[in-house]
């Protein structure tokens, strides 16, 4: 490996480690084997990220399918049941096998290397996670083929992502749909929980000498946060999901409304999940712009005590909004007004947030290459998702526009606009690291632009069929409506998202082979990760680091000027 | 190998952090105190809307001797717990197979209340509503349970080889701490079944 030779600005020449890198060449069988048994935090890292990348594929080509459908009124590309199959697919996708696995491969690969340890604190625990994960994955897709299909095209659950009762109970779903998609959500709920468990463990307990919880970096105290979340928001979908399958298979009546079960309870018990799990998801979002920001600023993060703060407070608030979800369904004005203004106060702490990486960015020496490029998109978007919220939030605008293609936008310009884009900059900010080969910078650029174009042509124009009344998860639409030019511009919009994908993995897979070396530190960074040889070794760490401040690599290439002496 | 280190070399000698244990068996207890609190959600929010019999107060019997047994073995792990941490392995052992005997005890009488209500009573999960939370909230406890003394036994048959010793006292609290939740859990679930919903 010639990485280690590539000096750090500053004038401390190679990586910390400059153990020689010699490997014999393997047979694919042997690499094979190392993959499948791997207990490396590295490993598995990459091994749900590229988990994850194939179901982003699958889902994004389920949109398309869902886009085509729509693009003309009565359109015959999908029948009701194979667009219902579609959209509960592509929901169900996104977030339990693309959301959650990329975002848990990410904090595999880093929060260890960020804070100084060799491995996470239960590495045949993370194995096991993600193998448990992977089935999930494998199974719910089994579904396609694997249940009785009625005709054609198997039986996918049709239930849409939130699985309401009593359409999941036995009567209504006969078939194995619903099992495929409880028993897959069970799984995976499992594979978060272990996870989530294994994450606040190597946070609290694998920190290196000097890294306090004052210190680490930002990343790390935010996936804490997120495992935290997890714990207590997947538990109870998995819990509801083992009543679910007791109704389904033993004839229980939990959600059994001919025998005085309750459908409401069930929602109740699905969003207490949902709404957290927005979080769950963004968070990790928060945690990447919180590292890359600063870096092509060239600036320490503004308020790093406010950022964790704000952090564990929209883990709390996030806990009690659930039922804005809800209030179609019905409540007294008393639950009305308190999850109208437990919702509103949740963007306090994001407010918080997105100031301080203004304030990050204010008077900066701002570099913008592509991993800055999605986070200042993310900025705006989150900004325009959070205002979106904000009119959702208050119940009566909200009882106009429920279920309606404004939910739909304001939700996607979450998980696209901020979340989505977000896990790109990480791609282009760590990939370096984890390949040893930069992405090429000129299709990052057009990935960027077509994706920033795809994007609010397909999400700023949905909000308006939505105002206009069209509901969500309806397979086709009247020509009278006026819904059909706006839809086809959403459609157009949304191939060129297709293209920006299509130009991204192209870049993942050439710069893998063809991509400029990157060293241990292309992006003169300042935490521990850029410290270590690209790709890492195995062990991480020679000898475990000792830091002093919260950019212990600063301190290395600044002895004249170390941050540790301000602290 | 060579290095360059970074600052403050002396720090690593006084570094202390939590054990990992503690920590990843405190989350594990978080997620099954969510876990819980769905199912005694749904047990509260089912109470008394049952459309047809029978009724809690018709079938249930208050299980004194497992809640007895249960309870005081949480008192007699500690004693193990206690036992191993100054090295006295032959009263970890005699208070390690007490603990396992007094949970096989526990499961021992609710296998014999639900073979009562199944055969009796005629009360399965799929009666009424009752049933319903019942066995799944009975269920999922004496499935913790199941769990539980599974571990017990695997530590008792080590520690009867001689493989246990004083220093994996932190493991053997680990598992302890699980146990300590298994009871904790159990006051409420007999709680809310036995006294508040009978």
């Amino acid at each position: 490996m010639d990485a280690p030779s590539t000096p750090i600005p500053g004038g401390i020449e190679g990586a910390l480690d400059v153990t020689p890198q010699t490997r014999s060449r393997a047979t694919y069988l042997e690499v094979l084997h190392d993959w499948v048994v791997t207990v490396d935090h590295k490993k598995i890292g990459l091994l749900y990220i590229g988990f994850a990348l194939i179901f982003l594929v699958v889902a994004g080509l389920e949109a398309m399918a869902i886009r085509i459908q729509l693009a003309v009124p009565h359109n015959t590309f999908l029948d009701a049941r194979s667009y219902n199959r579609m959209f509960t697919m592509h929901g169900t996708t996104m977030v339990f096998l693309v959301g959650m696995p990329i975002l848990f491969g990410f904090g595999n690969y880093l929060v260890p290397l960020m804070i100084g340890a060799r491995d996470m604190a239960f590495p045949r625990l993370n194995a096991f996670s993600f193998w448990v994960s992977a089935f999930a994955g494998i199974f719910l897709y089994f579904s396609f083929i694997g249940g009785l299909g009625l005709a054609g095209t198997g039986t996918a659950p049709d239930v849409a992502w939130f699985a309401y009762a009593p359409l999941t109970e036995r009567p209504f779903s006969p078939g194995h749909n619903v099992d495929y998609w409880a028993l897959a959500l069970f799984a995976s709920g499992v594979g978060s929980i272990g996870t989530a468990i294994n994450i606040l463990a190597t946070v609290f307990c694998m920190r290196c000498p000097g890294m306090t919880l004052s210190r680490i970096p930002l990343l790390a105290w935010i996936y804490a946060t997120v495992s935290f979340l997890v714990l207590v928001t997947i538990s109870p979908l998995t819990a509801a999901q083992v009543m679910l399958l007791i109704d389904r298979y033993l004839g229980g009546h939990f959600f059994d409304t001919q025998a005085g079960g309750s459908a409401i309870l069930w929602a109740h018990f699905f969003w207490i999940f949902g709404h957290p799990e927005v979080y769950v998801l963004v968070l990790p979002a928060f945690g990447f712009a919180n590292e890359i920001i600063p870096v092509f600023s060239r600036k320490a993060i503004f308020g790093y005590p406010a950022m964790v703060a704000a952090t564990v407070g929209i883990a709390f608030i996030s806990l009690g909004v659930w039922a804005h979800h809800m209030f179609t369904i019905g409540m007294t004005s008393l639950g009305n007004t308190f999850f109208t203004l437990s919702t509103m106060l949740v963007s306090i702490p994001t407010g918080i947030k997105t100031f301080n990486w203004l304030a990050t960015m204010w008077g900066g020496k701002l570099r913008f290459a592509t991993p800055m490029l999605f986070s200042v998109g993310f900025l705006f978007q989150w900004v325009i998702a959070g205002l979106t919220g904000i009119m959702l939030s208050v119940s009566p605008w909200n009882w106009q526009l429920h279920n309606s293609y404004f939910v739909v936008a304001h939700f996607h310009y979450v998980l696209v606009g901020a979340i989505l884009f977000m896990i790109f900059a990480a791609f282009y900010y760590w990939y370096p690291k984890m390949t040893g080969r930069m992405l090429s910078e000129t299709l990052g650029k057009w990935h960027f632009w077509l994706m920033i174009v795809g994007f609010h042509l397909t999400f700023d124009v949905m909000h308006i069929p939505g105002l206009l009344g069209m509901p969500r998860q309806i397979y086709t639409y009247e020509p009278d409506r006026g819904w059909t030019l706006l839809n086809q511009i959403v459609t157009f919009g949304a191939v060129i998202q297709a293209v920006a994908m299509a130009i991204f993995v192209y870049n993942l897979v050439h710069s893998y082979f063809a991509g400029k070396l990157a060293g241990p530190d292309p992006w003169d960074a300042w935490t521990l990760e850029w410290s270590t040889p690209s790709p890492p070794p195995t062990y991480n760490f020679p000898v475990d680091p000792v830091v002093a401040s919260r950019r212990p690599l600063w301190d290395l290439k600044h002895p004249e000027d170390p941050d540790s002496a301000f602290e | 190998m060579s290095t360059v280190p970074l600052q403050h070399e002396s720090l690593a000698a006084t570094w202390r952090l939590p054990s990992r244990g503690r920590v990843g068996m405190a989350s594990l207890i978080v997620a099954e105190c969510a876990i819980f609190t769905i199912f005694v959600v749904a047990y509260i929010y089912y109470m008394g809307r049952d459309v047809s019999g029978p009724k809690p107060h018709d079938v249930l019997e208050v299980p004194i001797l497992g809640t007895v047994c249960l309870l005081s073995s949480s008192f007699f792990i500690w004693l193990a717990e206690h036992a191993i941490a100054h090295g006295n392995m032959r009263s970890f052992r005699i208070w390690w197979a007490v603990t396992f005997l007094l949970g096989a005890i526990f499961l021992g009488t609710t296998a014999q209340e639900w073979h009562k209500l199944i055969t009796v009573d005629h009360l399965t999960i799929s009666t009424n509503l009752f049933g319903t939370t019942y066995y799944s909230l009975v269920g999922l406890h004496a499935t913790h349970v199941v769990v539980g003394l599974i571990l017990l036994l695997t530590v008792l048959l080590f520690a009867l080889a001689g493989k246990v010793r004083p220093r994996h006292s932190e493991r053997v609290q680990v598992l302890a701490l699980y146990w300590h939740f298994v009871d904790a859990v159990w006051v409420v679930v007999f709680t809310l079944v036995y006294l508040v919903g009978r």
